[in-house]
């Protein structure tokens, strides 16, 4: 009966958790649109989560670029079709990795320093100033981390792209030998508009997903059952604000592809 | 037992309860908070004194009771009417609760800067003025990580009343502080409320140094309003929980306690 009671409480609390991050996400986009329109937080905040995250977003891009042409050559020249690699560096990038692959850098390298801002916000009482002031904390500190990471990630998604695909020329072109013309030219062929469309709904999406997922864990820190209050409760959300934004990217990585294929 | 003070009530506290799993915080608070007094809630320990604060502030909703502020159930109004009222507070926290991020100057201007029309110049100015008042002139460039406890105490009580609101509340203002620090906070506190005649709630551990400055004080027990009467009343109670409460926290008990266990 004990397993069957907690197993149900468990699942009332997920419910809880999610219902609150449904109406976080709601309260969040009303603020978004509600005056006074200030732009140097949103200018602040794609400075936080998106020029500091350019850095790891070159070197991941990079690499993952480098190997993507370091499989895919080896694979394509078993069948003799060596002249697409370009082709399928840029789709794999441009319509996957490239979206998931930033997200989840983001997630990492921004996502865990909103919710921990967030979250020592709230222990120490800022928040609570914040409302006794009648200044809205979504408005204040939640939107604009919203919109600038809605500008941020497809950019930075665009950036591991462009940087991925280079990657891939230098291994694919300079190190094993394929043709530099043919690189260009079949990524040219082949990349429609629609597979950038896609890359560009998934980053969109991933960003969304990343501010709800950290701000409204950092926010709730205090509700949060076996977290509650104290260092201890900030780092344990964040811990599981990370885990629970790169899990939902990837389930959603799954869902928008079924959708947009 | 309802409190028997005499005035105009801003703020009302009626048959208030809150309770946090299977622990019952406050059963039952009846209190009010008289316009342009000085009110202090005093109580031991884990009493609820600032839950009854957070509740007055819209912080925590109430199981049970109602929370009025002139005349309004701060917890039927709409969220924009709740903000106006809330346009009218000032709140000094128990540890300041200042934006790390920001310098003094800012943390001081934020109210302005978000609530207010104001040019740049004006609320340097604004500012200026009540850093001067709070003694802590010279600190503008400062952050919270670089001043003490004290000053940013002073610090936040400037920003609580840059806006000259109607009702200000301390919570614990003098926690953490030594003797010297706290009558600084008193003094200026004094100080600030002869000038500005704003309504003061303040939850303390003070005692007695606290009675002086208090118009009302309501002691905290086991979740309810004992009594709230003014500081002389206080002292001189026959409730046998206030006596017990006074002799306490003043000292004879104590100390006589003391000398039986030396």
């Amino acid at each position: 009966m004990n397993a069957i009671e907690n197993f149900g409480a468990r699942t009332l609390d997920y419910v809880n958790e999610a219902g609150r991050m449904g109406l976080f996400l709601i309260n969040t986009i009303i603020n978004v649109f509600k005056p006074p329109y200030k732009i140097y937080p949103i200018i602040k905040q794609i400075h936080v989560i998106g020029s500091l995250s350019i850095f790891v977003i070159i070197f991941t891009g990079a690499f993952t670029g480098m190997v993507m042409s370091l499989q895919m050559y080896h694979t394509l020249s078993k069948y003799g079709s060596v002249s697409v690699l370009g082709s399928a560096v840029a789709l794999s990038l441009i319509k996957e990795l490239g979206p998931v692959l930033a997200a989840l850098m983001v997630t990492g390298r921004a996502g865990s320093a909103m919710c921990a801002e967030i979250g020592v916000m709230r222990i120490s009482e800022q928040i609570d100033a914040l409302d006794c002031m009648a200044i809205d904390p979504h408005k204040y500190i939640v939107a604009p981390k919203f919109i600038a990471a809605l500008i941020s990630m497809p950019l930075l998604t665009a950036l591991f792209d462009v940087v991925g695909i280079f990657g891939g020329y230098m291994v694919g072109v300079g190190l094993l030998g394929a043709n530099e013309g043919s690189y260009f030219a079949s990524m040219q062929a082949d990349v429609e508009f629609s597979d950038i469309y896609m890359g560009v709904v998934k980053s969109l999406c991933f960003g969304l997903i990343i501010v709800t997922i950290c701000s409204s864990k950092g926010y709730y820190v205090h509700l949060t059952k076996g977290g509650g209050f104290g260092a201890e409760g900030v780092s344990s959300v964040t811990t599981s604000a990370v885990v629970l934004s790169s899990v939902c990217i990837l389930v959603f990585d799954y869902f928008i592809t079924s959708v947009l294929l | 037992m309802k409190a028997k003070i005499t005035g105009n009530p801003i703020v009302q506290l009626v048959d208030v309860h809150k309770s946090y799993g299977p622990h019952h915080i406050l059963k039952g608070v009846n209190l009010d908070i008289m316009e342009g007094k000085t009110t202090v809630i005093v109580g031991g320990s884990g009493q609820g004194k600032s839950q009854v604060l957070k509740h007055v502030l819209g912080l925590t909703q109430p199981d049970r009771g109602k929370v009025l502020v002139n005349g309004q159930d701060i917890n039927r109004i709409k969220k924009k009417d709740l903000k106006k009222i809330r346009t009218e507070f000032g709140v000094l926290f128990q540890n300041s609760a200042l934006f790390d991020s920001m310098n003094v100057f800012d943390n001081v201007a934020l109210p302005l800067r978000e609530r207010t029309s104001h040019s740049e110049k004006e609320i340097r100015e604004l500012v200026e003025e009540k850093l001067a008042m709070m003694d802590v002139s010279g600190s503008n460039d400062k952050f919270p990580a670089q001043i003490s406890g004290g000053m940013k105490k002073r610090v936040g009580l400037a920003r609580a009343l840059v806006l000259n609101p109607k009702i200000v509340f301390f919570d614990e203002p003098t926690t953490g502080l030594d003797v010297k620090k706290s009558n600084e906070i008193y003094r200026v506190f004094y100080k600030t409320q002869t000038q500005l005649g704003y309504t003061a709630v303040i939850v303390s551990h003070d005692v007695p140094k606290i009675f002086k400055l208090a118009d009302y004080v309501a002691l905290l027990n086991n979740g309810i309003v004992q009594d709230c009467l003014t500081p002389e009343e206080f002292q001189l109670s026959n409730d046998p929980i206030i006596k017990q409460y006074v002799e306490t926290a003043m000292g004879p008990l104590y100390s006589s306690e003391m000398e039986d266990e030396l």
